[in-house]
């Protein structure tokens, strides 16, 4: 299978994307750059970390309007599996693909360190392979990943189990100290109603080989795998979309 | 143009009397003023080296590893597999006080654009900083708004703050300094440098438009401050790092078509420097029209455009012929480049306001030919009285316990968290060892190696003893790499001190490039190029002067790095190196007393190489656990540093120093003796590796062992050391972070 990791410019962990998916899972990648009109046949899409176009404006603000944005959303209406990270998150928020909105930390710092984020629901493309309720040890590396929405919104996406990662402690507990930058309900990641599209702001991709700290993003890519295995049928309606 | 040439003129262009004349030798009429602004920036201190490079010249900077030594805008080593590793440092002192944030985020735009330039990858960011006392609030200011303008620039263009230090004392109240280091990676056939040649050869400028920002940015760098300072901030430039991101990687890929002859950033003095420089290095001249320079001003000089500082501009020589390939690179980036000239034959530089000649000087008049000065020295009064230390006359001293909790909560010694959680320290997932576990460690992706480096430098040893405090700079750095399990294998430095036309800053100065200089030699470490940041003086207080060296070591298996901390309980704790209690110039009496005085440790280079050698190969061998060197605060923060971010004790006897009466416990646990590094190994590995230690003639002593939730230490037998692991750690974790949020709480 292959992904297309899309490349903004003021992207800065397209390579960190790549290099996981390519070299570490083993699995096809390529890297589109944002004014391309084609996914190039791609079976799952990421939308990297990083400051696309500075940051300038808002987080994501400009990359919405990009070319390969159309690609994106009729994958993604189409079922395709689209994770956005970090940077690629704020994206997907600014492009109307997830709800709700990012502010500035709650410590008004950027913060990068290790984070523990519970998977809460495995039924997406990027947590079937993941044990129900599963402990993550990855990366944060943000400055505004302070998750914020109406307050029906919350409440609709708790109802719909669309809350996918949440901060915690170590051993599992939703608690204001695991919580590093002020989210509402500790969220670290959400997804649609479709469940096909998932955004977070913790990095799986830095933390997929031991060498570098942790290897327990490598989870979220390994079920992309998973899924498409078991559910082939998805990938090829949203490819067939996309050859039009 | 015709500004008439008044010593008022002379003397805002920070010219003597003396370099003038010298100008209208080599000119041989009045330079216009657009010349003279050329004159005085090339002829800078910051830009020529006029005071220090006759020092310079002494360093030692070849080596079978060297692949670009100083001149170039980067140095590089090999680094084997093909490939070099390209790197330097850079002071951003003077603009990061008058501006804190944008002072010290363009000082990191500026170092790794000296990177990419090289046509290499930059990978990994360090950072060297001094502040004043955090007690005061205009330090505590200073340092946010400089941490946050290097998280600001780095974090975007996506390149990881590995690693650094931070040390404080009040000399840097009203000078900070500000040294970025910067690394990449290149392939090492593939490295580009920055020349002009080829007559007819296309002159391109891309990047960020022109404007007025930082016009005498090299000549403020070259004075004093005074009260007057806060005036001199439309001398910092502002920074763009999402333009310096564009530039980098269409840059490289510009380079990869073989299209370009060379390269150069504008960095201090701009247009001025890089087409000068290019033209000299090129054996070639530069002509240009400033008409066709993008602008983002109205109505700007000839004068104003070549002095212009403005951020994110570089200046390439193409292969005639091959425009459009380069063009279209840059579109691709939305970046615009624009031919403002060509390379000429005649070795000058000439620059043309719509066709009008302006300026035209002999390349080599401004860059190699720029005035040199061996300057008088003579050695500090204040020397004989601060090299004695006469501990009685201190007093008794304090119990351990309390010096331990004291010391802990010193910000330089204390985590710098606050700090490094800022940075993005692990985007392009190469980084194998995190900040605060020791020096920063990058794999090479694609091959089984890693780099290590350090940057160190003591300002209250060099204060004490220049020549000795140079050394143990030089001698600290390579140790923290070799810690790692890394060979040094090259250095840069960045050498701050005070203003030289005072002898006894000179001397300082000068005892320092030499003692630098010896110890790289002895140590087999070429230096491949720095800076120097004069100057750093405010209301005539200078600062402790500063060599700081950034070391870079290579380690063969990435696998085998080793880190700060301790592993497993019951693992043997063992000191290499010996303890001679030395006091002077230590935390101890700094924390304690409010004193800098005594004797900068002994340092026996012959010994630190055996000591490093054996760190390297005990690393390789897979025999050392954890290596961590002694520094500031002496063995009893050491050994606390080791149990620090594991839930690990340890239980320690260290045999007592000689010491005056009273005086054995503080200066066994709190002397800064150099060479020493605390290793810990597995109990079967022990005595193969005090074997080895025996070898080398390293002293090695095993003095304890990992485990528990105390730290415990005797000395001689006795307890005189035994706190909660939990509650020490606790101390040193926050102490930095308490400044901040206390002022957080009043604001």
């Amino acid at each position: 299978m292959k992904f297309a990791v899309i490349v903004f410019p003021g992207s800065n962990c397209d390579h960190d994307a790549y290099h996981a998916v390519k070299h570490v899972l083993g699995e096809d990648a390529e890297l589109i750059w944002h004014k391309d009109r084609s996914l190039r046949g791609a079976d799952a899409v990421i939308l990297p970390g990083g400051f696309a176009h500075g940051d300038y404006l808002r987080t994501g603000a400009i990359a919405r309007f990009s070319p390969i944005m159309q690609e994106v959303k009729a994958f993604a209406a189409a079922g395709g599996p689209v994770l956005g990270i970090c940077n690629g998150f704020q994206i997907l928020l600014e492009a109307g693909l997830l709800p709700g909105a990012m502010l500035r930390n709650r410590g008004l710092h950027f913060r990068c360190e290790h984070v523990h984020v519970r998977v809460e629901h495995t039924d997406t493309p990027f947590t079937a392979a993941a044990a129900p309720r599963q402990i993550l040890r990855i990366p944060i590396a943000h400055g505004e990943g302070n998750y914020y929405a109406e307050p029906e919104v919350i409440e609709r996406l708790e109802r719909n189990r669309q809350v996918i990662f949440r901060y915690v402690t170590a051993s599992g507990e939703e608690t204001e100290a695991a919580n590093p930058n002020g989210s509402i309900h500790n969220i670290a990641g959400i997804t649609n109603e479709t469940r096909n599209v998932v955004g977070l702001m913790p990095h799986p991709e830095r933390a997929c080989e031991p060498a570098v700290g942790s290897a327990d993003g490598l989870v979220v890519f390994q079920s992309v795998v998973k899924a498409l295995t078991l559910a082939p049928a998805a990938v090829s309606a949203a490819a067939s979309v996309l050859e039009k | 143009m015709t500004e008439p040439i008044t010593e008022a003129v002379l003397e805002r262009h920070g010219l003597t009397r003396e370099e003038y004349q010298r100008i209208l030798d080599i000119m041989g009429r009045t330079p216009t003023i657009t010349e003279l602004g050329i004159f005085s920036v090339m002829w800078s201190e910051h830009c020529s080296y006029k005071s220090s490079r006759v020092h310079l010249k002494t360093l030692p900077t070849t080596g079978p590893r060297v692949l670009q030594g100083p001149g170039e805008n980067a140095g590089a080593v090999d680094i084997g597999d093909g490939l070099a590793a390209v790197f330097k440092i850079e002071s951003h002192n003077h603009p990061s006080f008058i501006e804190p944030y944008q002072g010290a985020a363009t000082g990191v735009g500026g170092i790794i654009r000296d990177i990419f330039t090289m046509g290499a990858r930059p990978i990994a960011l360090l950072d060297s900083l001094r502040f004043g006392s955090l007690d005061d609030p205009l330090v505590r200011r200073t340092m946010a708004g400089v941490v946050a303008g290097i998280a600001g620039y780095g974090n975007s263009i996506g390149i990881p703050t590995v690693g650094g230090e931070i040390a404080f004392d009040e000399s840097y109240t009203g000078n900070p300094l500000v040294n970025v280091f910067c690394l990449g990676i290149s392939r090492a056939d593939e490295i580009i440098k920055g020349t002009a040649s080829g007559v007819g050869n296309p002159v391109y400028y891309v990047g960020a438009k022109t404007g007025r920002d930082g016009i005498h940015g090299a000549t403020m760098a070259s004075a004093e401050f005074d009260e007057k300072s806060a005036e001199k901030r439309p001398a910092v430039q502002v920074g763009d790092p999402f333009m310096e991101k564009l530039l980098l990687e269409a840059c490289l890929e510009v380079m990869k078509t073989g299209a370009l002859v060379g390269i150069q950033d504008m960095g201090a003095a701009g247009l001025t420097c890089s087409t000068c420089e290019m033209g000299a290095r090129g054996n070639a001249g530069v002509e240009i029209d400033v008409a066709l320079v993008p602008q983002r001003e109205t109505g700007m000089t000839p004068y104003e455009i070549m002095l212009s500082e403005s951020q994110e501009r570089m200046l390439l020589v193409v292969k005639k012929g091959r425009e459009a390939e380069v063009e279209r690179i840059f579109e691709k980036w939305d970046l615009h480049a624009v031919r403002i000239g060509e390379v000429t034959a005649d070795n000058r530089l000439r620059v043309k306001d719509r066709g009008v000649v302006v300026a035209d000087i002999p390349n080599r008049a401004l860059t190699d030919e720029a005035p040199v000065y061996r300057r008088p020295t003579a050695e500090p009064a204040y020397l004989a009285q601060a090299r004695v230390l006469d501990l009685e006359e201190l007093g008794s001293p304090a119990a351990a316990r309390d010096v331990f909790q004291r010391v802990l909560a010193s910000p330089t010694v204390a985590s710098k968290r606050w700090v490094y959680r800022q940075y993005d320290h692990m985007v392009r997932t190469n980084t194998l060892v995190l900040p605060g576990m020791g020096a920063g460690v990058v794999r090479v992706k694609g091959t089984t190696r890693a780099l290590a480096m350090s940057t160190d430098g003591n300002g209250r040893f060099v204060y004490l003893d220049p020549y000795r405090g140079a050394q143990l700079a030089v001698a600290e750095a390579a140790r923290n790499v070799a810690c790692a399990g890394a060979q040094p294998i090259g250095a840069t430095d960045c050498l701050n001190f005070a203003n030289p036309q005072r002898p006894e800053i000179m001397w300082q100065f000068a005892e320092a490039v030499r003692g630098m200089g010896d110890a790289c030699r002895a140590l087999g470490i070429p230096i491949t190029g720095g800076n120097v940041s004069l100057y750093n003086e405010t209301d005539g207080k200078g600062v402790l002067p500063t060599p700081v060296l950034g070391v870079v070591g290579l380690l063969e298996n990435a696998e085998r790095v080793v880190r700060r901390t301790f592993r497993a309980a019951g693992d043997v704790v063992i000191l290499l190196g010996e303890n001679r209690g030395e006091l002077g110039g230590s935390e101890y009496l700094k924390v304690m007393h409010g004193l800098i005085r005594g004797k900068a440790p002994a340092l026996d280079l012959t010994r630190e190489a055996a000591l490093q050698e054996l760190l390297v190969s005990g690393a390789a061998e897979g025999l050392i656990r954890s290596a961590h060197d002694c520094a500031e605060g002496g063995l009893a923060v050491t050994l606390a540093e080791c149990c620090f971010d594991t839930s690990l004790g340890v239980d320690a006897n260290v045999p007592g120093v000689a010491a005056a009466a009273g005086w054995r416990d503080v200066a066994t646990l709190f002397g800064e003796s150099a060479s020493r590094v605390v290793i810990s190994v597995s109990p079967e590995h022990a005595d193969r590796v005090l074997a080895m230690a025996a070898a080398k003639a390293v002293p090695a002593a095993r003095i304890g062992t990992v485990g528990g939730d105390r730290i415990r230490v005797s000395v001689d037998g006795e307890r005189v050391l035994d706190e909660p692991l939990a509650a020490s750690e606790h101390i040193w974790s926050t102490a930095i972070e308490a400044y901040f949020e206390r002022r957080r709480a009043v604001a």
